[in-house]
C-alpha cells in the first residue's frame, strides 16, 4: 500500500511527490510513462524557465533536472516506461511497464499529474490537401531538439501559442527559413517576452486576425493560403496570401489529458477541460488530487511547480487528517473572465491565504479584478494590462472569505 | 505466366485475390502505391449496408445484400472489427416518409431481412439523441459497422498466405493482347497473364481504355468527413442516414468500430483522385448532421478527410468482360455500396472467370485465419501473462489508443508488412486518437526506421514522396 502514488513524472509530478515527501509521507510512488523523468521539458532547450521558482534563469533540462535531484535524494520510488492504465476511485493504480509487466497497487492518496497535449489539424479543420509537413508544434521541436532531425526548411506556423513562438526561432536557428506566424486572434496567445525575442528579433511577420485557408501540395507541403478573417472569424474573401514553404506547424491550443480522470468517473470542468479542484487541489472524489496542465494549460513552469508542491502538501495532509469537510464556497466567472482554478473553496482549507489563478477572455488595459460575492465587494485587485495568453493570480487573504455567501464572483473591470 | 493478375489492391481487387486464392491457380496483384487500401478503401463510411438502396435486379442490390452477410462471416474468420449495429433511415416530413416506403418495398424484393417501419418516437427510444424533427424511420437491423481498411488488409494477407503475390508499387502502363493472354507492362518490368481483372477503383476506366474500347465513363465524386474524439462516439448506437437523394444516400452519423463518431459524406463532382477537403463540403457535412443528431459536439473533431467514389456513368457497378477484350474482367465503378458487396464481388469474378475457362480446382490446404493482438482489449490477467512472454507488450508507444510496442513489431512480421507510418497505423492504429500521432509519431518512425533498416530522414509518412523528416540538425549529423 502507497501513501500516495503520482501519475506522471513531469514538473507537476515531481514537485507533488517532493512537498509530499517534506509533509513526511515515506510510501511514495511516481509513475512515469517515458524513458526518463522530466516531461515536456526536456524537449525545452531554449532558457526562461525558473525565473520565479529559482530566481535564475534555466533551460528546460535544466529546470527538470533540479527537481529529478530533489527527489532522487528522497526515498521516492520510482518506475519509468510504464502507463498507468486505469485509476479507480478507490484508489487502485493498474498500470504496465516493459520491465515491471502489468501491475495493480493500492494508494491511500492518487496526485493525477498527466499533462496535455497538443490540439491538431483535425481539431480546427484546416481545408486542403493532407500532405505530410503539417506538424504540431511540439512533436516538431521533439524531433529538432531530441531526435537531432529538422522537419522542414520553409516553415508557416499556425497559432501563437508559446511552442509555436519558441520553434520559430528554434527553426531559424537551425537553417529553416519561417515566412510567417499566422495567428486568428486580434491578439498573441503566446506570453509578450516571446513574441519579441522569438518573432521580432528575427524578423518573422506576424499576421494577427488571420488563418490558414487551405494547405496545397500532392505528397509534400508545397503551399499554404492565408486569409485574414473578419470579427467573427470568418476568412475575407479577396485577402488571400499564398506562401510556398514545405511545412505547416501548429500551435492551436492544449487540451488538459484527462482520460484517466474521466474513466474513473471525477467532475471535469468544460473551461478548463480539467478537474474541478478545491483550494487545495483536491478533485470531485475525496483523497485524489490534480496539478498542472492536467488541470489548466500553465504558461510558466514556475506555477505549475507552485501549485503542485500545494497538491503535495495536500496529499500529506489528506494521509494524516482524512476527509475535509465544511461549507463550500463556488467560485464563478463573471464578465471578463474565462475560467478559474481552484473553482471551488473550502473556508475550512484556507489558512491564512487562498490563491486563485484565472484567465481574461480579451486584452484590457488599466484594469480592475473585483471579487464579489452577491452585492458585496470582497477584494479588488489593479492590472495595468491583461491578456489571455498571460494567466493571472491573485491572492486572496482567507479573513476576506467570511464576508461571502455560497459563491464568490472574479470579473474584470476596464478603466 | 499467371493465371490471374488483378490491377488494384483495394478492397475489391483483394477480395478477388482472396477469393481465387482458393483455387490451384498463380495469382499476382499490381498495386501501384507502396500499401492496399489506399483509394476510396481508406476513406469511406466504414458500413456494410443492410440493402434496402440498389434499385432491384441491379448487380448493386444483388451482391449488397450476399456481400454484407459474407463480409460479416468473413470478419469474424479473419479477426476484423465489425459490429452489426443495425441503421436507420430518417424521415422529416410526408414526403420523406413516403421514400422510406419504397425503401422498405426495395429492401424487401431485394431479400434483405428484418426491416421495420419504426414512428419518430419509436425511433427516439431507440436513440434518443435524434432530432424531435424526425417523423419516422425505417430500421434495418443487418446493417454493420466495420474497419474497412483492415478487412481489405485482412483478405489480401490472407491471399498472400495461400500463395498470392503482391507487387507494392507496380504502376500498370499498358495493356495488350497476346495469342495466351495479356502483356501487362508496369514501371517494373513486364507480366504475363491468361486473364487479367481491372479492379482499379477511380482508374479503373483509364485501365479498361487500356484494354477495351471505351464503354464507360468515369465521373468520380468526393465525399468529405468528419471523426470525431471518442467522446462522442456513444452519442448514438446506430448507423443513422437521412433519406437518399439524386447525390447518394446522404449524410450519415454513425459510430466506429474504433469507439469514434463518423460524420459525413457531402458528395461533390471531382476531376481524379482529388482528396482535399474544402471549406463549403465541411460546413455541409456539419450542417446537414445536424439536422439528424442536433447534439453533436464538432468542437470534438480528430480529423477531417475526404475519399473519391469511384463512379461511372452507369448507374450499377461494371462488371464483365467486354466483347472486344477476352479475358480482361472490368471489376469497376465498384462505389457505394461496393465495400458491402466486395466479398460478393470477389466470389462472383471466380464465377466469371470459370465460367470464361480459368480452371477452378480447389487447394486442399487453403487456410483461412487470421489473429491479431489488440493489447487494450485484454483481461488484467491476459496482460500480465502476454507481457510475461514478451516485454515488449509492457511499453505503450500510442498513449490514445493504447498500442504497444509488441503490436507494431508484430505487424512486420504479417504477409504485408508497413512502409510507412500510415501503414503502422492503418495495421495497429496507432496515431488515430485524439493526438493524432503528436506524441507517438516520433516513437513510430525509429521502429519504422529499425525495422526496415533505414535512416529516420526516409521514413514515410504514407504514399511514395511523402518523406517526413528534412535532414539532421545542425551539430547532429555527425553521430549518424
Amino acid at each position: 500500500m502507497y501513501d500516495l502514488i503520482v501519475v506522471g513524472g513531469g514538473p507537476a509530478g515531481l514537485a507533488a511527490a517532493l512537498a509530499a515527501w517534506e509533509k513526511g509521507l515515506r510510501k511514495v510512488l511516481i509513475v512515469e510513462r517515458d524513458r526518463e523523468l522530466g516531461g515536456i521539458l526536456n524537449q525545452c532547450i531554449h532558457n526562461g524557465f525558473g525565473l520565479h521558482h529559482f530566481k535564475e534563469e534555466l533551460t528546460g533540462p535544466e529546470y527538470a533536472g533540479r527537481f529529478i535531484s530533489m527527489v532522487r535524494s528522497t526515498g521516492v520510488e520510482i518506475r519509468l516506461d510504464t502507463m498507468v492504465l486505469e485509476v479507480t476511485r478507490d484508489k487502485k493504480v493498474r498500470m504496465v511497464g516493459k520491465l515491471t509487466g502489468y501491475r495493480e497497487e493500492q494508494a491511500k492518496t492518487i496526485i493525477l499529474a498527466m499533462g496535455c497535449r497538443e490540439r491538431t489539424r483535425g481539431a480546427i479543420a484546416i481545408p486542403g490537401t493532407r500532405p505530410a509537413g503539417v506538424f504540431t508544434a511540439g512533436a516538431a521541436q521533439r524531433y529538432v531538439n531530441m531526435e537531432g532531425w529538422l522537419p522542414g526548411k520553409r516553415v508557416v506556423i499556425l497559432g501563437s501559442g508559446d511552442i509555436g513562438l519558441i520553434m520559430a526561432r528554434r527553426m531559424t536557428l537551425e537553417g529553416a527559413k519561417v515566412l510567417a506566424c499566422v495567428e486568428v486572434m486580434p491578439y498573441s496567445g503566446g506570453l509578450n517576452r516571446n513574441i519579441v525575442q522569438c518573432l521580432q528579433d528575427f524578423d518573422i511577420p506576424l499576421y494577427l486576425s488571420h488563418t490558414v485557408t487551405e494547405i496545397r501540395g500532392e505528397k509534400r507541403v508545397e503551399q499554404v493560403v492565408v486569409s485574414r478573417v473578419d470579427e467573427k472569424r470568418r476568412p475575407i474573401p479577396g485577402t488571400e496570401m499564398v506562401f510556398d514553404c514545405d511545412t505547416l506547424l501548429l500551435s492551436v491550443g492544449l487540451i488538459p489529458e484527462n482520460e484517466l480522470t474521466r474513466q474513473a468517473g471525477i467532475a471535469i470542468d468544460p473551461r478548463t477541460n480539467g478537474p474541478m479542484v478545491y483550494e487545495n487541489m483536491e478533485v470531485s472524489v475525496p483523497g485524489i488530487f490534480a496539478c498542472g496542465n492536467v488541470c489548466h494549460v500553465h504558461d510558466l513552469v514556475d506555477n505549475v511547480s507552485a501549485e503542485s508542491l500545494r497538491a503535495g502538501e495536500a496529499a500529506a495532509e489528506y494521509v494524516r487528517n482524512g476527509d475535509r469537510a465544511g461549507q463550500t464556497l463556488t467560485v464563478k466567472n463573471g464578465p471578463g473572465v474565462s475560467y478559474t482554478v481552484p473553482q471551488k473553496i473550502r473556508r475550512e482549507g484556507v489558512k491564512k491565504n487562498c490563491g486563485i489563478y484565472f484567465r481574461v477572455n480579451r486584452v484590457c488595459r488599466d484594469s480592475e479584478i473585483l471579487v464579489t460575492s452577491g452585492e458585496t465587494l470582497i477584494a479588488k485587485y489593479n492590472r495595468s494590462h491583461l491578456a489571455p495568453g498571460e494567466m493571472e493570480h491573485i491572492v486572496l487573504p482567507g479573513v476576506l472569505l467570511n464576508k461571502a455567501e455560497g459563491e464568490i464572483s472574479l470579473s474584470v473591470r476596464e478603466a | 505466366m499467371y493465371d490471374v493478375l488483378i490491377i488494384g489492391c483495394g478492397i475489391t481487387g483483394a477480395a478477388a485475390a482472396f477469393m481465387l486464392s482458393k483455387y490451384r491457380l498463380k495469382v499476382g496483384i499490381l498495386e501501384r502505391e507502396n500499401d492496399v487500401a489506399q483509394g476510396a478503401t481508406k476513406a469511406n463510411s466504414a458500413i456494410l449496408h443492410a440493402g434496402y438502396d440498389p434499385e432491384p435486379g441491379t448487380l448493386m442490390a444483388k451482391l449488397n445484400v450476399r456481400g454484407t452477410a459474407l463480409a460479416g462471416e468473413l470478419c469474424d474468420r479473419l479477426d476484423v472489427p465489425c459490429r452489426r449495429c443495425g441503421s436507420m433511415v430518417l424521415a422529416f416530413s410526408r414526403q420523406e416518409e413516403k421514400t422510406l416506403g419504397e425503401l422498405l418495398r426495395r429492401g424487401e424484393e431485394n431479400g434483405v431481412p428484418e426491416l421495420r417501419m419504426l414512428s419518430g418516437d419509436e425511433a427516439r427510444v431507440l436513440e434518443p439523441a435524434l432530432s424531435p424533427e424526425v417523423t419516422a424511420a425505417l430500421l434495418a437491423p443487418t446493417a454493420a459497422i466495420c474497419s474497412p481498411w483492415e478487412l481489405c488488409l485482412a483478405l489480401a494477407q490472407t491471399a498472400v498466405k495461400n500463395g498470392a503475390e503482391l507487387f507494392l508499387e507496380t504502376e500498370v502502363t499498358g495493356l495488350s493482347r497476346e495469342a495466351e493472354g495479356w502483356k501487362v507492362s508496369t514501371n517494373r518490368g513486364i507480366y504475363r497473364s491468361r486473364f487479367v481483372v481491372n479492379a482499379a477503383g477511380v482508374n479503373a476506366g483509364d485501365i479498361h481504355d487500356m484494354a477495351a474500347s471505351r464503354s464507360f465513363t468515369m465521373v468520380p465524386s468526393r465525399g468529405e468527413y468528419y471523426l470525431l474524439d471518442k467522446c462522442e462516439g456513444s452519442r448514438i448506437s446506430h448507423v443513422l442516414f437521412q433519406c437518399p437523394n439524386e447525390n447518394g444516400k446522404g449524410v450519415l452519423v454513425s459510430p466506429t468500430v474504433h469507439g469514434n463518431l463518423i460524420v459525413g459524406p457531402s458528395a461533390d463532382p471531382v476531376a481524379g483522385n482529388n482528396t482535399a477537403n474544402t471549406a463549403s463540403g465541411m460546413a455541409f457535412v456539419r450542417e446537414t448532421a445536424l439536422r439528424s443528431v442536433p447534439s453533436i459536439d464538432f468542437r470534438q473533431s480528430i480529423r477531417n478527410f475526404a475519399g473519391v467514389r469511384a463512379r461511372t456513368d452507369r448507374q450499377d457497378f461494371v462488371i464483365g468482360f467486354p466483347p472486344d477484350a477476352p479475358g480482361f474482367l472490368d471489376l469497376a465503378g465498384i462505389c457505394s455500396p461496393g465495400l458491402s458487396a466486395s466479398v460478393a464481388i470477389g466470389e462472383y469474378a471466380v464465377e466469371l472467370l470459370g465460367g470464361a475457362g480459368l480452371p477452378l480446382a480447389e487447394k486442399s490446404d487453403f487456410v483461412c485465419e487470421r489473429r491479431r493482438i489488440r493489447f487494450k482489449e485484454l483481461s488484467a490477467a491476459q496482460k500480465a501473462a502476454l507481457i510475461e512472454k514478451d516485454p515488449a507488450y509492457g511499453r505503450v508507444v500510442c498513449r490514445c489508443e493504447t498500442v504497444t510496442e509488441g503490436e507494431i513489431l508484430a505487424c512486420f512480421r504479417t504477409p504485408i508488412p508497413p512502409r510507412s507510418v500510415d501503414g503502422v497505423k492503418r495495421r495497429v492504429n496507432t496515431g488515430m486518437g485524439r493526438c493524432q500521432g503528436g506524441f507517438c509519431g516520433p516513437r513510430v518512425v525509429e521502429l519504422l526506421s529499425r525495422e526496415l533498416g533505414v535512416s529516420p530522414g526516409e521514413i514515410l509518412q504514407d504514399r511514395d514522396g511523402t518523406r517526413l523528416l528534412m535532414c539532421r540538425t545542425k551539430g547532429a549529423a555527425e553521430d549518424v
